[in-house]
């Protein structure tokens, strides 16, 4: 069934009774040409994109749990494509375009709003780091826009200029990144892949890989053995836990990130504003609620959930931005497990593992990267070779030094 | 009773409770304990535990998260309900409590409801009802009608009755004749209608007016009759009572679904923690105090304390009769209108949740993020466990499997302000470091710069000179004469131990045995990336001691560095570290007098170049004061570095500035020392760098030994990190030598207006040279190296493109004569 005011209509004549289910929920064949693990955005953006772009079929997405219940449904939203390294940039700014078709390609609301994203910067080495990134953006054919002072104060009257412990000077804009709602991009991808017949299997977990003469087998599941082709491992935090299933041994850790919610105020935010002196990025959802975060909590970790020292910091430096959030509440906060890697760019391509593939590392910036990631994956996965997108993110690029490290920060994932 | 159980044991204990005053539940009913008034026996409890010095009772309190290792943090409201508040007076305050054991007694909070009409005015919890009237003394309507599936909303009846208010009737779904407290209502005059439900609530602007009720079937899923109207302001309703295991769930432990009681019980604990009351499931009120010393006991005898006896008290509560979950009720058979809301802060509907179903998102997560389910400030705590059960009915299966969704901090919302604390505002946010001579700097009024945590002199503009201008005089006075610059903030390690050369050896890239006693040299370190990650100048003070400085920035980090490595890999060699950066002031002058300057107030110190040379260093005393003098140069000119105790620090500056006059000695900032600098092709790492930057790529081979190893250099073999066409680091003359090159700049070969343009490298540091007469900047660029006497373009935001020519990095006395005479 196509979404249409047509059909909201019609549906509405026989009291919603008749809405299908947005996706089937199949008992697993025996064998799929190609096995996605990990239904969260990205795996359903790669199954999408394999059925749609090369017309594979015969795809199962396994999810252990409910699909978007892992990353993609415990970020802070921010869609935006403002890299600097030659690596990252032409990537990202595929994603970005593709976000901006993506209601209409998939035919689901992902409530994409381009607000536009501000990164503040308070010193003279910051300009000089958000002018060179700012210049490599509009290089690459992105969008850019250096704003002083002045523009700032229009935009953004509730910073705080006058009284800052280091000062506002300016801020990179990107107009066109922005925001867009988490859950519905799993479940838009979701229905579009489900719609072009791939399995969507909730509740399966991956207990064990099956390989053949250095060649992947099928997968042991909680659900029965799955043959399969092909295997394309998108589990974010458990990224090394599957790859150990394989024998392989990541270059990453998994960290813990939270993430908060305030309690639903009238509109202040309209659009995503990041803290240049201090870890903070926010937004505001539709409904109202301050969407914020910060640093990782900094230990190595597979528990969803966070601690208090970091919870302060990031206050904190939300007051220190904003002081007027000092009476707003916090309604909540989660965590999310992170794979760190040790450049802080993700891995996306082959495995030592014939027919086995990897989509990792994403540390704490994979929901931007959700349609480009699905989009480059399929693409590796159906023609056994990276495409020229993500050729920079091999996995054997650390052993030969090809790291594309845009913090600059080095071999330490928590810093990234 | 835990707390008074724990307290007469001997154990420190804080009672924190979520309301203005102790009592919870209590408070707003009128049962007797103890034999006396609820009310009563709760003010003996109260000040039977304020008596013991160990307790801590915290009221207006909410431990609003329970994190791992049993910590707790309590959201204490100081001030939120005083009309003046002493003005220094903080609104809230953070309790950080890493207990040894926890009992949690955190209650249980009463359901709803869900049937149609459900949100009009006037539509109450019973438990509410009954703290108006016994609590407050308020009568929130005259005609009462009360609605429930459990005996407890009963009590609500007599105090109703006690409060004057008419009660019209008590609607109860269970069937015929099951309850002792039905029976009670009769006798008290009142109509209870078994086996019934409230079908539709009329209401006008004012709230409640009138409701029908009708006969429910057997099953509960349908009405079979419609029995009538009956006038009332006000429904009070009771859907039974939900433990409040919110804090046992955030410790990590899973509530299960316990069928006779209809909702979620605590389940096995996870951290010491054990929940007792009604927030365990416990709704007996006898039985809930003597479990409540049960669970102390218990609790005391886990950290080695014997519990003493404690008796409890008997109360006048009557045990009740089972409820009867019926979690959607039907409405009106004939005319079904209106709405059953099932999250009053989201307006989540009972067809919400089940449309949610018929779409497929089945999952408990799912229903919660598709209708807004339990996205309200309360977090679901009315509505969320009708809502499961609804969920379960739509799909066919129980509540326990549909599970709940997860619990997490803030158990009720708490302010950002609450969190940040103190930590807010210009000087709390992050600690400002000023240098001692800071006080100077501001009376000549120089601008600052925030580098890292410090304020650094940025240059010292006079009456009518900007930026531009006041560096330009800045740079030409120290080229021309001398110029003095406070270099205080550099980080400074003191490095001591029989293996601290063997330290330097494998953390800087050049050879560290061969320094000897007085002398000083310059290092570089990485990463294990290959990568630079600081430099700075060593000094070996003695045989096992040395001075190492780091950028200002860097300090901390290079030490945690260093610390790490020796901690964690290198356990076996003897080396200390000890931060001194804020123990020294260094007053840095520079140019061809310094030397003459400096003569001039020094004592027992030999400047000849013989004596002293180029990196190396000495002690004696400067203008009186015992000082360490480091001949080291940033600027290309002669220069020394003055370090003497900080709290000589502004005394020596003043007596330099004082002797310095007759050789117009000028103060510079970090700008003029950023161009000084550029000007001779040294870097700054982090400005010049980026961490993709090999010694090699900075044209800086000769630092980096070919013998020994050291932290980074397996990387430098690296495939990629030896690859020859590698950004490097060059010089840039643009055509027209006014024009300043923005810092930031892409550098491309050739103007193109298609996208993506190929970049070459980019602009790290660019200046106007006043010095030189034109501008100068460093680039990384690809190949540079080989490219010497090319063309490079940057294209600017505003569509112009900039041509510079590609030069050796250094500009100004390329052959070091200056520094070294």
């Amino acid at each position: 069934m196509k979404h249409s005011a047509l059909q909201i209509f019609r549906q509405a004549w026989s009291s919603h009774r008749k809405w299908p289910r947005t996706w089937s929920s199949p008992e697993p064949k025996p064998a799929y040409d190609v096995v996605i693990v990990g239904g969260g955005g990205h795996g359903l953006a790669t199954a999408f994109y394999l059925a749609s772009e090369h017309g594979i079929r015969n795809v199962a997405v396994l999810e252990k749990g409910w699909i978007g219940g892992g990353n993609t449904g415990r970020n802070t939203t921010i869609v935006r494509s403002n890299y600097l390294l030659d690596g990252n940039e032409p990537f990202y700014e595929w994603s970005l375009k593709l976000w901006e078709g993506l209601e209409q390609s998939l035919n689901y609301n992902v409530m994409m709003s381009q607000r536009g994203v501000i990164n503040l910067f308070h010193s003279d080495s910051q300009r000089d780091g958000f002018i060179r990134r700012g210049n490599a953006m509009l290089m690459h054919g992105a969008d850019a826009k250096l704003m002083d002072r002045d523009e700032l104060e229009k935009v953004l009257p509730y910073l705080d200029f006058d009284n800052a412990r280091f000062p506002v000077l300016g801020g990179l804009c990107q107009p066109r990144g922005g925001t867009a709602r988490h859950d519905a991009v799993a479940w838009g991808f979701a229905r579009a892949a489900d719609q072009l017949g791939v399995d969507i299997i909730q509740n399966c977990e991956v207990t064990g890989m099956r390989i053949k003469d250095g060649a992947i087998d099928g997968l042991d599941t909680t659900r029965g053995f799955i043959g399969a082709g092909k295997v394309g491992l998108a589990v974010a935090g458990n990224s090394s836990r599957l790859a150990s299933m394989a024998g392989l041994r990541l270059p990453l850790e998994s960290h813990v990130l939270q993430a908060f919610v305030s309690e639903s105020i009238k509109p202040l935010v309209d659009t995503v504003v990041t803290f240049g002196a201090g870890h903070f990025y926010v937004s505001q959802s539709d409904k109202g609620g301050l969407v914020f975060g910060g640093d990782l909590d900094g230990y190595n970790s597979y528990a969803q959930r966070g601690n208090l020292p970091t919870a302060e910091h990031i206050m904190e430096s939300g007051m220190a931005m904003m002081p007027c959030l000092g009476r707003v509440r916090v309604v909540r906060h989660w965590g999310g497990v992170m794979d760190m890697t040790m450049d802080g760019s993700p891995i996306i391509g082959l495995t030592p593992v014939t027919g086995l593939y990897l989509n990792g590392g994403w540390c704490y910036g994979g929901f931007k990267a959700t349609p480009g990631s699905g989009w480059v994956f399929a693409y590796t996965l159906a023609r056994g070779e990276p495409h020229r997108l993500n050729a920079a993110y091999r996995l054997d690029r650390f052993s030969a030094g090809r790291i594309i490290d845009e913090k600059g920060v080095g071999p330490q994932p928590n810093l990234h | 009773m835990a707390a008074l159980t724990a307290a007469r044991s001997g154990a420190r204990v804080i009672v924190a409770d979520e309301q203005s005053e102790f009592g919870g539940g209590l408070l707003g009913t009128g049962i007797e304990v103890g034999g006396m008034v609820a009310r009563k026996w709760v003010q003996k409890m109260v000040e039977a535990l304020a008596k013991w010095p160990e307790v801590m009772m915290l009221s207006r309190s909410t431990v609003t998260g329970y994190h791992d290792h049993n910590f707790l943090v309590i959201n204490e409201r100081r001030t939120h309900h005083l009309s003046n508040p002493a003005s220094l007076m903080s609104r809230e305050r953070m309790w950080r409590v890493r207990a040894k054991q926890v009992v949690l007694a955190t209650g249980a909070i009463e359901r709803p409801l869900v049937f149609t009409d459900n949100d009009r005015p006037g539509v109450m919890l019973a438990s509410a009802v009954s703290v108006y009237m016994k609590r407050y003394a308020a009568v929130p309507g005259r005609s009462l009608v009360v609605f429930t599936n459990n005996d407890s909303a009963y009590r609500v009846v007599h105090d109703a009755i006690d409060a004057g208010v008419v009660v019209k009737g008590v609607v109860d779904l269970r069937d015929d004749g099951v309850s002792a407290a039905a029976d009670a209502a009769r006798c008290a005059g009142v109509p209870v209608y078994l086996g019934h439900a409230v079908t539709a609530v009329k209401s006008n602007f004012r709230g409640v007016k009138r409701i029908n009720i009708g006969r429910l079937s057997a099953d509960g899923r349908s009405v079979v009759a419609h029995k009538g109207a009956i006038e009332c302001d006000v429904l009070a309703m009771s859907g039974g009572w939900n433990p409040t295991v919110h804090l046992h769930a955030q410790s990590g432990g899973r509530p299960v679904f316990d069928e006779t009681n209809a909702c979620f019980f605590p389940g096995v604990s996870v951290q010491a923690e054990r929940s007792t009351g009604a927030c365990a499931g416990e709704f007996d009120l006898s039985l809930c105090l003597v479990r409540a010393v049960e669970a102390a006991s218990e609790a005391l005898r886990q950290v080695g304390i014997d519990p003493v006896t404690v008796d409890t008290p008997g109360t006048a509560q009557h045990s009740e009769a089972p409820l009867r979950a019926l979690w959607s009720i039907p409405g009106d058979p004939v005319m079904p209108r209106g709405k059953k809301f099932v999250d009053y802060q989201n307006d989540t509907t009972e067809a919400d949740i089940r449309l949610a179903a018929r779409e497929g998102y089945r999952s408990i997560e799912h229903v919660k993020r598709y209708t807004a389910l339990g996205f309200g400030t309360d977090q679901g705590k009315l509505g969320n466990v009708n809502g499961m059960a609804i969920l379960a009915d739509a799909l066919g299966q129980s509540p326990g499997a549909i599970g709940t969704t997860t619990y997490r901090p803030n158990y009720t919302p708490v302010t950002f302000g609450a969190i940040a604390g103190r930590a807010v505002g210009e000087v709390l946010f992050d600690p400002i470091r000023r240098t001692p001579m800071h006080e100077w700097h501001v009376e000549k009024g120089a601008a600052f710069e925030d580098v890292g945590q410090w304020k650094r002199p940025w240059y010292y503009p006079l009456p009518g000179e900007d930026r531009e201008k006041a560096v330009s005089r800045e740079c030409l006075a120290t080229r021309q004469s001398v110029g003095i610059l406070d270099a205080s903030t550099l980080g400074k390690i003191e490095i001591t131990g029989r293996d601290a050369a063997e330290l330097l050896d494998r953390i800087y890239t050049n050879a560290w045995k061969s320094l000897s006693v007085g002398r000083c040299r310059y290092g570089l370190m990485l990463g294990e990336d290959g990568m630079v990650m600081d430099d700075g100048v060593t000094s070996r003070l003695s045989e096992h001691r040395y001075l190492m400085t780091t950028t200002t920035g860097g300090a901390a980090h290079v030490l945690n560095w260093l610390e790490r490595w020796l901690q964690t890999e290198w356990p076996e060699l003897e080396v200390f570290l000890t931060s001194v950066t804020d123990r020294w002031s260094v007053t840095s002058i520079a140019g061809p007098k310094s030397r003459e300057l400096l003569e001039s107030l020094s004592e027992g110190i030999d400047l000849s170049p013989e004596t002293l040379p180029f990196m190396s260093f000495c002690e004696g005393h400067v203008a009186g004061i015992a000082a360490r003098v480091f001949r080291i140069s940033f600027s290309g000119e002669v220069a020394y570095e003055i370090n003497v105790s900080a709290d000589q620090g502004l005394s020596l500056w003043r007596t330099v500035m004082e002797a310095g006059k007759p050789f117009g000695i000028t103060p510079y900032g970090t700008d003029a020392m950023h161009v000084l600098r550029a000007e001779k092709g040294y870097v700054i790492v982090g400005q010049d760098t980026d961490g993709s930057v090999t010694p090699i790529d900075l044209g800086m081979d000769w630092i980096v030994s070919k013998k020994k190893d050291f932290i980074g250099k397996r990387s430098l073999s690296r495939a990629d990190t030896a690859r020859a066409n590698r950004k490097q680091l060059v010089g840039l003359k643009t055509e027209n030598s006014t024009v300043v090159l923005p810092e930031g700049a892409q550098l491309v070969n050739g103007f193109s207006s298609s996208r993506p343009v190929p970049m070459v490298g980019h602009v790290t540091s660019s200046y106007f040279s006043a010095t030189l007469g034109y501008s100068i900047a460093l680039a990384l660029i690809k190949g540079g190296r080989a490219r010497l006497g090319g063309t490079v373009y940057a294209p600017l935001l505003d569509g112009q493109l900039i041509k510079a020519t590609i030069t050796e990095p250094v500009f100004y006395d390329s052959d070091n004569v200056r520094q070294r005479d």
